[in-house]
């Protein structure tokens, strides 16, 4: 028993330092390599971080493309969904709050327009996609808050739509701080 | 055809493509022939020096779980402590708080499990010490306890009759050292160049384009997503697991993620049949699961791709599927993909909240933690098939009026008596908790506790019940995923899932490698043409009508309460 116990310990100790010591740090180093050195990759505005790659980011303000809702404010200190049920009256609400607005913000959509993911809150909070249709949707709007010709800003919404995995695999999808951001660079 | 469903046929195929060679080589592994990882040896040979063990010694079935007791015992007290005082203890940048006793309870025990259950969130709750000198060490370690496990009983199997089964020490060594290391490694990789962080930095600050102050947590997360999907643990470096976008930053590593945490418990099941020299039984065996596997995640698709019925009524469009608690860089389709995989094997983790997914997806969701061998977890998947093998031997030997035998060895009352018991426990200890935290919740919702029992859920009626159910039915299944709308942070649950989560864990574990060291120690019987052959479509079948009569008669009320009452109310 006694030998047992030592050998569980002494092997528990070099595991340690081989799981939890070597691999990690190795893997550290390797991704200093990467897009943004293994911290997360960075998008800067005039030499100044206005935010991460990955990371969603609330907008707001009806002049830029609205991103998804979001159970936690987009804050990233934190993440998680909304975890509301399909049948749960409040949240029923809640998805139709949120309908209306979009519909007073762009008068000219019919509610089959409207896409589930401009509605719905995202798994985990920081979706920083949002579905082509629900990008497409919002061009009119925003050509007549920032008086910009629609055609110009849908050329941009193509430009800025991620296509499948090698084409084949997985949804589009359109990353909303990248598109804003190229949004204010339009003239 | 839509690219989304594209992308998991794919993933399926890709997964299947990587298990069988896979399996073909852990049977090679453990078995000590040549193989091309060889090289790894002296690492080996460095390991078993410093830890003084002897690997020429040789164990029979009762020492065998001895020694895996004892170290998961060890770790259990090592770990514990480090949580309590993570506060006092180095490498905790963000300057989190050490866990209260009830906390640290439930996160140690789920974690040695395989389990993963998480009552904290990664980015509030640990510190990096804790991240990785525990949980991460324990997602390693908890998948090779698993693993070895499974090569003892395969080990029964494999000569004709035996009492030594091999050495503890030298499986679970190997797992690590041949399979979940390396293939960490290469996860680890592509996760981190496609964007998850690795580095030890802190949280990080800036200003956002809207002016608002944003901080963002971080850290060393791409190493341990790598073996929280291998390991089929599924604990989540951040709170939101394998939906953030750190954690799984693009389709890509969609796929990575779901065909890693599948092609160990898939593996195992083709390395069972090569190692015991009896191949088309592993392959019947993966054939019975895949076809179990595809049952659950066909209507499962069915459920999400429809949408929510509640929300089409509002007459908006939801062209892919339903999208609450969803990624749009997933989609729906992958989403259902893996939360079918994540309940069939006891993975855990999640790419979408499944609280808030349809619910007849809650339906089969729970099905397959119930089931809890479709492939199942590392190791374990094949240990709990392993007891409905027994159970379906049995019962065909009384259909047809002959001892059973399994293999070559009689299956006597003993065997029988134990495969019994732990058939059993499930269904005791998820309903038994279930009742119990009902009537909690409606008997004594006025508690004067940290959270009242009746301000638990987030969401009211039967999909609450759900809320409770699907907590209790992922700890015994060791499975970790949660509808995680329940305040599950909290005394009651802590003990009671701890609990529940440590019986579902062990138990499991001891009875099939007590039958599988008893079986073969018996006088092996020579197959004749009275031998029931476990091999073919016939039994195959049986095995199956098995596991649905055993699981349906369980657990049907119970579902009837929760999803299936659900459905019926949405239609309205």
């Amino acid at each position: 028993m006694k030998k047992y116990i030592i050998q569980s310990i002494r092997l528990s100790l070099v595991l340690l330092v081989l799981l939890c010591i070597i691999y990690p740090i190795s893997i550290a180093i390797a991704a200093k390599l990467s897009n943004g050195n293994g911290g997360g990759e960075k998008i800067y505005k005039n030499g100044k971080v206005v935010g991460y790659a990955l990371l969603g980011q609330s907008f707001p303000q009806p002049q830029y493309f609205l991103g998804r809702p979001s159970a936690i404010g987009y804050n990233a200190a934190g993440s998680g969904g909304s975890n509301k049920g399909p049948s749960n009256p409040d949240y029923l609400a809640v998805i139709s709050a949120r309908i209306d607005t979009v519909l007073k913000y762009n008068p000219s959509l019919k509610r089959k327009d409207i896409p589930a993911d401009l509605v719905t809150a995202s798994g985990s909070g920081l979706d920083p996609d949002i579905s082509e249709q629900a990008a497409i949707i919002q061009i009119k709007r925003i050509a007549a808050y920032r008086k910009i010709d629609e055609r110009k800003i849908a050329e941009l919404v193509v430009k800025y739509t991620d296509r499948p995995l090698l084409g084949i695999l997985g949804p589009k999808r359109v990353n909303v701080l990248k598109l804003n951001l190229a949004l204010d660079e339009l003239k | 055809m839509n690219t989304e469903f594209i992308g998991i046929i794919a993933t399926f195929f890709i997964t299947v493509a990587i298990a069988i060679p896979l399996g073909k080589y852990l049977a090679k592994v453990f078995a000590g022939e040549k193989v091309w990882t060889d090289f790894l040896k002296p690492i080996e040979t460095l390991i078993y020096k410093l830890s003084g063990i002897n690997v020429k010694e040789q164990m029979d079935w009762k020492k065998h779980l001895k020694v895996l007791l004892l170290i998961n015992s060890i770790w259990i007290i090592y770990g514990f402590f480090i949580l309590l005082y993570q506060d006092k203890l180095p490498f905790n940048p963000d300057g989190n708080p050490g866990m209260p006793a009830d906390l640290a309870f439930n996160t140690i025990i789920s974690f040695v499990a395989n389990c993963n259950l998480q009552h904290y969130s990664g980015e509030t709750g640990v510190s990096y010490l804790t991240q990785q000198f525990v949980l991460m060490f324990l997602q390693f370690v908890s998948a090779a306890t698993g693993i070895a496990a499974a090569i003892v009983l395969f080990k029964a199997f494999r000569e004709k009759t035996a009492t030594n089964l091999g050495n503890f020490w030298e499986f679970f060594v190997r797992s690590i050292t041949r399979l979940l290391l390396p293939l960490s490694v290469v996860v680890a990789l592509i996760l981190t160049f496609n964007g998850t962080p690795a580095s030890y930095e802190g949280k990080d600050q800036f200003i956002s384009l809207q002016g608002d102050t944003i901080n963002v947590s971080r850290g060393p997360a791409a190493q341990m997503i790598a073996i929280k999907h291998l390991g089929t643990n599924g604990g989540g470096y951040f709170g939101a697991n394998s939906s953030h976008p750190f954690e799984n930053p693009n389709y890509l590593t969609n796929m990575v993620e779901m065909i890693a945490q599948t092609i160990i418990p898939m593996a195992m099941v083709i390395c069972f049949g090569y190692f015991i020299r009896r191949k088309k039984l592993g392959y019947t065996i993966f054939g019975v699961m895949t076809i179990g596997m595809l049952l659950l995640m066909i209507p499962t698709l069915h459920s999400e791709l429809g949408g929510n019925p509640q929300l089409a009524k509002m007459g908006i469009a939801q062209h892919t599927g339903a999208m609450e608690g969803k990624e749009v860089r997933f989609g729906p389709a992958a989403t259902a993909y893996w939360s079918t995989l994540t309940t069939v094997i006891s993975t855990g983790s999640v790419n979408g909240m499944h609280d808030s997914t349809m619910p007849l997806t809650g339906l089969w969701q729970l099905l397959g933690m119930m089931v809890n061998g479709f492939y199942g977890g590392c190791g374990v998947g094949i240990l709990n098939y392993f007891i409905y093998l027994i159970i379906a031997v049995f019962i065909s030997g009384l259909m047809v009026g002959r001892t059973p035998e399994f293999l070559g060895h009689k299956v006597e009352a003993r065997e029988v008596k134990i495969a019994s018991i732990i058939t059993l426990l499930s269904p005791f200890l998820i309903l038994a908790g279930t009742a119990i935290s009902t009537y909690v919740f409606t008997a004594h919702g006025d508690v004067a506790w940290s959270t009242e029992p009746k301000a638990w859920l987030n969401n009211p009626s039967f999909h609450g019940f759900s809320e409770m159910l699907y907590e209790v039915t992922s700890s015994n299944a060791n499975n970790g995923s949660g509808f995680e709308g329940l305040s599950d942070n909290n005394a009651f649950w802590n003990v009671l899932t701890g609990i529940i989560i440590f019986l579902g864990r062990f138990l499991p574990i001891i009875g099939p490698v007590a039958i599988a060291g008893l079986l073969a120690k018996k006088k092996f019987i020579p197959e004749s043409a009275g031998t029931l052959k476990t091999d073919t479509k016939t039994f195959a079948l049986m095995t199956f009508a098995v596991i649905m009569v055993l699981n349906a008669l369980s657990y049907f009320p119970a579902l009837a309460l929760g999803p299936i009452a659900e459905y019926f109310t949405m239609l309205k």
